[in-house]
C-alpha cells in the first residue's frame, strides 16, 4: 500500500486505500447545466474551428489536399486489423479457458509473449523478419500494408484474448452448468449461453481497442505504408509545413475517433438499458 | 440399510462406493451407497456442508467423482465411454439460484435445448414450452424475460424448461433457499404435482414438509456419509442415530 495514503487517513488505516471522495449532498434532481455533456461542446468548438482553419487557409487547405487521400488507406488497415484481432482474439481468449492443455498453454504463451514486448518492435520484427522469413518459403510476396495490417491484428489479438476472456469469465459458473446438465455440449453452451451474456462485458472493451486500433494505425508509418501519418510526414518534409500537416492529421484522427466513441457511447447505453432490473 | 432390490422395479439411479474428494484432502463425500427406482421419490437432507448436493451433482456429473460408480437409467456415467451429454438430457436439474438464461425470454429459456439436443422444430418446441408452462401455472409469462419474475416464479420457469426435455429423473438442489417465504409454496406444489405423477425424483431440501407429503425415502448425510435411509415418517419421529435425532433436534419446532 502507498504510504502517503497511509497518513492522509491515519484515523482509520484500513480504509487508506480506498479512494477518499468528497461528500456530495444527495439531492432528487440536478439542474440540467449541471448534467449537460459541455465536453461535447467544446469539441464541437475545436473542431468547427479546426475546419474553419482548413478551408479559409491557403496552406492548410494544400495540407489537406496532400493528407486526404491517405484516409483510405488508414480506414481499410483499421477495419482489416480489427476483424482479424477479433477472430484470434476470440480463438485464443477461449483457448486460455480450455480444457485442452496444449490448446490453452499455446494461447497463453502467445499472450504474453506479445503483451510483453511494445508495438514499434513488433512491428519491426514481424514486417523485416518475419513475413520476408515466411514468404521465402512459400514463395508468395506480401506487401508492406499486409505485414502491417497482419502484425496489428496480431497484437491487438493479444489484447483481446484478454477481454474475452475476462468477459467469458464474468459469467457465473451456474449459467454453464445449466446448459450442460439440460444436454447441451460444452460448445453449444459457450455458443448460445455464455458468450452471448459475455457480449455485454465484451463489447466496450472492444470498442476503446477499436478506437486504440485505428490511432495506432498510424505507427505503419514507419514502414512506409502510405495511411495519414505517413503522408503527413512526406508533405511536411517536403515543404517544411510542420504545424499545417500535423494540425490537419491531428483534425483528421479526431473527427474518426470522437465519432466512434460517440457511437460505442449509443451503444453502450442501449445495452445497459436492456439490463435494468436484472438480478 | 434400507435398499430396494426388488425385481419387480427397475433401478434408475445406482450409485456404489461414491467418493468425492476436493484438494485431494477434503472429503466431501466417503463411499456412497444408494439406490433409486424408477418413480421413486427420495429427498436427501443433512447438515450444511454434510456433501447432499455434491451427492446430487455427482448424479449428472456435474461433479466428477474421485472414485466410484454412477449409473443412470442403465449407462455407466463413470465410464469414459459414456456420451454424458446424451445422459444429462434425460437428467433435468434444477437448481437453488434457477440459473436461467438472463439473455433469453421465458419461451426461449424453454425451447433452446429441446431444440439443439431434441432436434424438436420451432413450432413443436413453443407447443411444448407453453404445455409446461401451463403445467406449471404461468402460462401467461412466456415472453417475458426471467429479470421480469418474481423468484418463485423463475424456478417454475427452471422446472418447466428441464420437464420440457421429458426427462426420466429430475434433481432438486434447494429449489426453494434462495426464495422468499411466500414463493416456497408454489414451487413446492409444482414438485408435489409432479412426485404424483410418478416422476423418479431426487431432492435435496431443507423443506420437511415436502419430505413427509412426497418422499418415499428420506436420506440422511452427515460428514459425507449415510447415516439413516427409510420412510420420511419413520426417520422424523424415530431416527435411530444419535446424529440423525440432533439434526432434527435442531430444524424441527
Amino acid at each position: 500500500m502507498d504510504s502517503d495514503a497511509r497518513t492522509a487517513s491515519s484515523d482509520h488505516p484500513e480504509v487508506a486505500h480506498l479512494p477518499q471522495r468528497k461528500a456530495v449532498r444527495v439531492r432528487d434532481e440536478r439542474p440540467w447545466w449541471d448534467t449537460f455533456p459541455w465536453w461535447g461542446v467544446i469539441i464541437s468548438a475545436v473542431l468547427i474551428w479546426m475546419a474553419v482553419q482548413i478551408v479559409q487557409n491557403d496552406d492548410y487547405n494544400l495540407a489537406w489536399e496532400r493528407i486526404y487521400p491517405g484516409l483510405r488507406i488508414t480506414v481499410r488497415t483499421t477495419f482489416q486489423a480489427f476483424g482479424i484481432a477479433l477472430i484470434i482474439g476470440l480463438v485464443t481468449g477461449v483457448g486460455q479457458i480450455s480444457r485442452n492443455v496444449v490448446v490453452r498453454n499455446l494461447s497463453r504463451t502467445y499472450v504474453e509473449f506479445i503483451r510483453g514486448i511494445p508495438i514499434l518492435p513488433l512491428i519491426f520484427t514481424v514486417a523485416l523478419i518475419v513475413v520476408p522469413w515466411a514468404q521465402d518459403r512459400i514463395g508468395y510476396k506480401i506487401g508492406f500494408e499486409m505485414r502491417a495490417t497482419v502484425t496489428l491484428a496480431l497484437i491487438y489479438g493479444a489484447y483481446m484474448a484478454e477481454i474475452f476472456r475476462g468477459g467469458i469469465q464474468s459469467i457465473p459458473p451456474g449459467q454453464t452448468e445449466a446448459g450442460r446438465s439440460l444436454g447441451l455440449s460444452g460448445r453449444q453452451t459457450m455458443r448460445s449461453v455464455v458468450l452471448p451474456q459475455a457480449m455485454r462485458a465484451i463489447i466496450p472493451p472492444l470498442g476503446n481497442d477499436f478506437i486504440a486500433v485505428l490511432k495506432d494505425t498510424s505507427l505503419l508509418s514507419v514502414l512506409g505504408v502510405l495511411e495519414i501519418t505517413q503522408k503527413t510526414r512526406q508533405f511536411s518534409a517536403s515543404t517544411f509545413k510542420f504545424r499545417e500537416g500535423y494540425f490537419v492529421v491531428a483534425f483528421i484522427y479526431l473527427c474518426l475517433t470522437l465519432g466512434l466513441s460517440i457511437l460505442l457511447g449509443v451503444l453502450e447505453r442501449r445495452m445497459t438499458r436492456d439490463r435494468k432490473g436484472e438480478r | 440399510m434400507d435398499v430396494h432390490t426388488d425385481s419387480s422395479t427397475t433401478s434408475m439411479i445406482s450409485l456404489r462406493g461414491l467418493t468425492k474428494t476436493f484438494d485431494k484432502t477434503i472429503h466431501a463425500v466417503r463411499d456412497f451407497d444408494l439406490e433409486i427406482v424408477e418413480g421413486e421419490v427420495v429427498v436427501i437432507v443433512g447438515p450444511s456442508g454434510s456433501g447432499k448436493s455434491t451427492v446430487l451433482r455427482c448424479i449428472n456429473l456435474l461433479e466428477i467423482p474421485t472414485e466410484g460408480f454412477v449409473t443412470v437409467d442403465g449407462f455407466e456415467l463413470t465410464d469414459v465411454r459414456t456420451d454424458i451429454d446424451h445422459v444429462r438430457a434425460e437428467v433435468g436439474m434444477v437448481f437453488q439460484q434457477f440459473n436461467l438464461f438472463p439473455h433469453l425470454t421465458v419461451l426461449q429459456n424453454i425451447t433452446l435445448a429441446q431444440r439443439k439436443v431434441r432436434g424438436r422444430g420451432r413450432a413443436e418446441a413453443e407447443e411444448e414450452a407453453a404445455r409446461q408452462l401451463a403445467r406449471v401455472g404461468i402460462p401467461e409469462k412466456a415472453d417475458a424475460y426471467p429479470r421480469q419474475l418474481s423468484g418463485g416464479q423463475q424456478q417454475r420457469v427452471a422446472i418447466a424448461r428441464s420437464l420440457a426435455m421429458d426427462p426420466k429423473v429430475m434433481l432438486f438442489d434447494e429449489p426453494t433457499s434462495a426464495l422468499d417465504p411466500e414463493m416456497v409454496k408454489e414451487v413446492l406444489d409444482v414438485m408435489l404435482e409432479l412426485a404424483s405423477e410418478g416422476m423418479t425424483m431426487v431432492v435435496v431440501t431443507h423443506e420437511m414438509g415436502f419430505a413427509k407429503a412426497a418422499a418415499d425415502r428420506l436420506v440422511f448425510i452427515d460428514e459425507g456419509e449415510v447415516v439413516e435411509v427409510g420412510p420420511p415418517e419413520e426417520v422424523f419421529s424415530n431416527p435411530r442415530h444419535e446424529r440423525t435425532r440432533a439434526f432434527f433436534d435442531k430444524i424441527l419446532y
